[in-house]
């Protein structure tokens, strides 16, 4: 339970972290909060030659409101996002997801981006980014590329991120007036990956509802003007199509069940938010 | 920064409890095991080693995280407290241990020093928590013998008394 050998760089600069990615390319890892990546460096799941500390960029940590979307530094911590004055008017799912995010002590230190770039299939923040349809910023010595979520998460821990490139910031489109947002999952123990988790938007006439712990990434389908008598089949049909894996936890067919029940409730729960 | 060279042992400087020390540390190092090995903090407990157990809590710069998923030559330059610098003064106890104490919130203590230094940083932040708000923190760490009964308990009373000293 101890990492194996690596070189470590406190990057001061952006400029200094992606040089290190450009040369150094696969064998590097990005290193934040590391909530995800030292407990991969313990296990030895993950061997880089070189870590890349990022944490102490101060270019890299902020929140910041640019009218239709929020971004969020690559420094900045979960718990910085969570104690953020504009979270429950500007990003009510998130809002709503946060007490299943982790616990205190990991929030404290984990980032939004880190969780977004380890991209595990049941994790909360990578969901709401996909729920909302928002987008991932990447840098290189190269330049700046943005993806949606729905290009950047292409699998079980795997992203569309090239070798030489971080995760810079997240953008989550804000809260749209009037629309209702809800968020579920279900967890051996809070604070546990979830075996499935639910976020849902009611807009208007449209639903977008997002599943995670399902199929090998952050999975949304969205459905305008679907009749209450349609909503079990076009849940069935969705909770088929995502498939879902057994594992020590729960079967397929216990994770497509919460699929279908779940998902009947945090509709319904998003639809009495609206006003 | 210069890359600091794996299989080297590389000078880090922490503020322990208040005192600026420097001793060395190779990149692979774990701040918890930093703690115990180079400045034989023994009140730095490890359990897991993974981020799940919560028994090697310390607060960086305030925060209660993981030292076990903290690097040494990462906390270079910060600020970290552990249980021993808890209490004003050698063989005296602090409000929190002491309520530890009366409520027997421990049994057999090993996730004592990560649940107490947990709480120290959340009191700060939410002084006037609910029932409910301190379990839900306190999931961040695994005790097996107290069925967390105790500690809420001891954590509602330190509270109450806080906020009664300050009325």
């Amino acid at each position: 339970m101890k990492p194996k050998q690596f070189d470590y760089l406190r990057a001061e600069t952006i400029d200094e972290a992606v040089a290190e990615l450009a040369e150094t390319g696969e064998d590097a890892k990005i290193l934040a909060g590391g909530q995800s990546l030292m407990a991969m460096l313990n296990f030895r799941l993950a061997e880089p030659e070189v870590l890349v500390d990022i944490a102490g960029i101060a270019a890299l940590s902020y929140i910041k409101d640019d009218g239709a979307m929020v971004e969020i530094g690559a420094a900045t911590t979960q718990g910085e996002l969570q104690a953020w004055d504009g979270l429950a008017g500007n990003l009510t799912l998130l809002h709503k997801a946060f007490p299943n995010i982790g616990h205190f002590q990991t929030r404290n230190r984990g980032t939004v981006c880190g969780s977004i770039a380890h991209a595990d299939p049941s994790t909360e923040l990578p969901l709401c980014l996909a729920t909302l349809a928002g987008e991932v910023v990447l840098r290189s010595s190269r330049g700046v590329r943005k993806l949606s979520a729905a290009e950047f998460q292409q699998g079980m821990l795997t992203t569309a991120r090239r070798p030489d490139e971080m995760v810079a910031a997240a953008r989550y489109p804000k809260a749209v007036a009037g629309a209702g947002y809800a968020f579920r999952e279900v967890a051996r123990r809070r604070g546990d990956f979830a075996i499935v988790a639910l976020a849902a938007s009611a807009s208007g006439d449209t639903i977008r509802l997002g599943i995670g712990g399902v199929a090998d990434k952050p999975t949304v389908r969205e459905w305008t003007s679907l009749a209450d008598s349609d909503l079990d089949d076009a849940l069935n049909a969705f909770a088929w199509d995502l498939g879902g894996y057994d594992d020590i936890h729960a079967t397929s067919k216990y994770r497509r069940k919460l699929v279908r029940k779940l998902g009947r409730r945090v509709i319904e729960e998003a639809k009495s938010c609206q006003s | 920064m210069p890359k600091l060279k794996r299989g080297i042992k590389h000078p880090v400087t922490v503020t322990v409890n208040g005192k600026k020390i420097t001793k060395f540390a190779e990149p692979r190092m774990l701040l918890a095991d930093f703690l115990r090995q180079e400045l034989g903090m023994t009140d730095v407990h490890v359990g897991c080693e993974h981020g799940v157990c919560g028994a090697c809590t310390v607060r960086i710069n305030g925060k209660a995280v993981r030292s076990c998923l903290s690097l040494a030559v990462q906390s270079d330059g910060h600020t970290i407290d552990t249980l021993d610098g808890m209490a004003d003064r050698e063989e005296e106890l602090s409000d929190l241990q002491e309520a530890f104490r009366k409520h027997h919130a421990l049994q057999c203590g090993y996730c004592t020093p990560g649940v107490l230094m947990s709480l120290s940083d959340y009191l700060e932040r939410v002084p006037d928590p609910s029932e409910e708000e301190l379990r839900d923190m306190l999931s961040g760490h695994l005790c097996r013998c107290t069925g967390y009964v105790g500690m809420v308990r001891a954590a509602l009373d330190v509270a109450a008394q806080r906020k009664a000293a300050k009325a």
